[in-house]
């Protein structure tokens, strides 16, 4: 027995399904109920019933990439805001190898870094590295913060949403997992990429996104509006994506 | 807890500002939305909500009897307290007024007191003895830049806001007549302008952005005939005086334009 | 020697069999209930109750900066209820008082069994309460709140916890006292509940009640919880239109 449609918006203590389905993320067992822990959307593969937040925070897995402040310098590491409950570390071997240098003239505090994490430790110990494509410290720009979450949406299918962006502004465009967005570009451009963003953050749970983010790029562009698409060609962003597709 | 502001954000802002804009649009002597709604605490004698941006601080006042400081025994007193609540940033902790705070009440006070906002001769009940005591508090329920500005226009219409009991002395005793309130005696209404120094300009109202990236911060408090009241300059660099000069006759034209969100009193 | 004349008509309930502001013994007062009102904190919620004001704003899970505090295997839920120095007739001096700090620690335990702290070691979840105008029952009104705050916040939870308050005014066991009930009554009993399984999570009790009185009162209680709940989950899906 399920008793939620796909898509449709639940609050924690909800009960979604019996026990003939499994109990994915955002979702807990009780009573052999699935019940939702969360403010979100269902999403339904096949038997697996999960909840996708709203609103959430990031929390660190290995092999994601992130945007991350330098807010010390130790001895031998820097530490960085990731927008997470759990701040990393970037060792400066990571950057040096085994030579002894001084850090600062490296990446100083208020530097902002695309990373990938490296490892999470027991004890919640973020270490971070820079060996990856496009990974490293990010020179002008701006940057935006959104739901972590939410970033499968922004970045769409096959990156349909973000390069959509990134044609029409002519912005270079960066996604972290951890919800943080870089984009460059003239600055009036990004001005206009940010405001999208900033839309598709409040409207992420919506549907028929994609048309309505296209309105919005061609009005603030001052283009001709495209021709209006009926059908729902709609995805809605449950897929994880790959990190790799992150790096631009 | 330190705030540490990205490189990056500082160099996109202060670009903007070099080429006449601001990150969110306005122009620089312009304001975000302001709302002002007041009498929205049924047990404050007198209380206002202001909005400036997503900037919010409710502000209450409360009126006890007490005796006069002896220095000045035949006028009441105001007192101004703030508090940055830990709910309005996620870098304000709880616990005693912190310095910031403290700044906030005491330049909020300073434009109401010095500029006559209340009369306080008129709230004496026994010279020398028995006053009214005015308190105002403001607290501070969401901090998106600018708080002085907000604080001092909140206070000012949390104060026409306010009624107090009519006393009188019968048999040497002092009545509190709750059932005629009158208005509490505002005879100015002053108001403040902040301006952030960044990139060498100078910016109205600035938003929580620009306020962690300026080089430098003044607030003007103006009376409804133009002359000055109070000011504070804030901020780690210095200010030229063509630019103190300058923000003062900003400052003179903006509080006009501030003053028509006050209720009439 | 000061006289104070006071223009408060004050119904003494006679009259009718109703109750002194004419509720019904079972009668919530009107209640209002928004989420999402505040522009920095992870999450937010306003309610009205009565004459109470209430605003709920959540911060977390976010790092934890004090190390003795920290949880090696679980997040620390911490509270802070406070009281606007207008909030009240008299002028409340700002800054925690005994009763602040009890109401404070018993809403950490209110609200804790609901959230699976568990999924965020060593972090914190910060609830600040601010009773803007009190009215009777704030412990109770700024617990409801949390919960939509923390449902806000996109913290995982097993049920919104909801609270209400049932006691004894004029010799009738009621539902949701007001200032003046809570004040002049004989009891007040303010309870919370996980309300998917009934579960309680709060229970004080204040004055004087028989066995038979406790129980109608808490059966009270909880059917109040309910109703209130039906409030908090409309205010968290109004969010999202």
């Amino acid at each position: 027995m399920i008793f939620v449609e796909d898509k449709e918006i639940v609050i924690p203590g909800d009960i979604l399904a019996d026990e003939d389905y499994h109990a994915g993320r955002g979702t807990f067992k009780e009573n052999n109920k699935i019940t939702s822990s969360l403010v979100g959307l269902v999403a339904i593969r096949d038997k697996n019933i999960s909840v996708i937040p709203l609103q959430s925070k990031y929390i660190p897995k290995r092999g994601d990439v992130v945007i991350g402040e330098i807010t010390d310098i130790r001895f031998s590491m820097w530490n960085l805001d990731i927008n997470s409950p759990y701040s990393g570390i970037l060792p400066a071997s990571d950057v040096f190898g085994k030579e002894k240098r001084d850090l600062s003239k490296a990446f100083n505090v208020g530097d902002v870094l695309f990373l990938r994490v490296v490892d999470v430790d027991e004890v919640k110990k973020v270490k971070l590295g820079l060996k990856g494509r496009g990974l490293g410290k990010f020179r002008g720009g701006i940057l935006i913060n959104i739901t972590p979450t939410k970033v499968p949406r922004l970045i769409g299918k096959k990156g349909s949403m973000i390069n959509m962006i990134k044609d029409e502004t002519r912005c270079e465009v960066t996604v972290g997992q951890n919800g943080v967005v870089w984009v460059k570009g003239k600055p009036d451009m990004e001005r206009v990429a940010e405001k999208v963003i900033n839309m598709i953050e409040e409207q992420a749970h919506t549907s028929g996104l994609t048309d309505r983010v296209r309105n919005m790029l061609f009005e603030l562009l001052g283009k001709e509006k495209p021709l209006e698409k009926q059908e729902e060609t709609e995805e809605t962003g449950e897929e994880e994506e790959d990190g790799e597709e992150l790096i631009q | 807890m330190v705030t540490i502001i990205p490189e990056i954000i500082r160099e996109s802002i202060t670009n903007l500002v070099k080429n006449g804009e601001r990150s969110d649009g306005r122009a620089f002597y312009e304001y975000r939305g302001i709302s002002l709604e007041t009498g929205v605490i049924e047990k404050a004698e007198g209380s206002a909500r202001v909005k400036i941006g997503n900037t919010q601080i409710m502000i209450g006042t409360k009126p006890q009897i007490g005796e006069p400081f002896p220095d000045t025994p035949n006028v009441g007193v105001l007192m101004t307290n703030s508090e940055l609540l830990p709910m309005a940033a996620p870098d304000f902790e709880p616990g005693p007024p912190d310095e910031r705070s403290v700044e906030l009440s005491r330049v909020t006070d300073r434009c109401i007191r010095e500029a006559g906002v209340v009369d306080l001769d008129k709230l004496v009940i026994i010279e020398g003895e028995k006053v009214w005591m005015i308190f105002l508090d403001l607290h501070v329920l969401d901090y998106d830049g600018n708080l002085i500005d907000a604080a001092v226009l909140g206070s000012i219409a949390a104060l026409i806001n306010t009624k107090i009991p009519e006393t009188r002395i019968e048999d040497g005793e002092i009545i509190v007549d709750h059932e005629k309130m009158i208005s509490l005696p505002v005879k100015e209404k002053a108001l403040m302008t902040t301006f952030a120094k960044i990139g060498g300009e100078l910016i109205v109202d600035p938003s929580l952005e620009e306020e962690q990236i300026m080089d430098a911060r003044i607030s003007i408090g103006i009376r409804e005939d133009g002359s000055i009241c109070a000011m504070q300059k804030g901020g780690a660099n210095p200010l030229t005086k063509e630019e103190v000069i300058m923000a003062i006759s900003k400052s003179q034209e903006i509080t006009k334009e501030l003053r028509e969100h006050l209720p009439k009193n | 020697m000061i006289t104070i004349i006071t223009n408060n008509e004050l119904s003494t309930g006679i009259e009718t069999s109703k109750r002194a502001d004419g509720r019904a013994f079972d009668e919530l007062r009107p209640i209002k209930i928004e989420a999402g009102v505040l522009k920095r904190a992870d999450g937010s919620a306003y309610l009205e109750l009565g004459g109470n004001k209430i605003l709920v704003a959540v911060y977390g899970p976010r790092e934890l900066h004090i190390r003795r505090l920290m949880q090696p295997n679980r997040a620390v839920l911490r509270c802070r209820y406070n009281m606007a120095p207008f909030s009240v007739d008299g002028r409340k001096r700002p800054g925690p008082d005994r009763r602040s700090v009890e109401i404070s620690k018993i809403t950490s335990e209110a609200l804790s069994p609901a959230v699976f702290l568990e999924k965020f070691p060593r972090s914190t979840i910060d609830v600040f309460i601010e009773v803007l105008e009190a009215e009777g029952g704030t412990r109770c009104a700024g617990i409801t709140a949390a919960s939509v705050a923390l449902a806000d916040a996109g913290v995982p939870m097993r049920d919104i916890i909801v609270s209400c308050a049932a006691g004894k005014a004029d010799g009738q066991v009621v539902l949701d006292l007001s200032e003046t009930e809570d004040k002049e009554g004989e009891a007040d009993m303010p309870i919370a509940i996980m309300p998917r399984t009934g579960e309680i999570t709060l229970l004080q009790s204040d004055g004087h009640l028989t066995s038979e009185e406790f129980e109608k009162a808490l059966d009270l209680a909880i059917n109040g919880c309910k109703k209130i709940s039906e409030e908090q989950k409309k205010a968290i899906l109004s969010r999202y239109g």
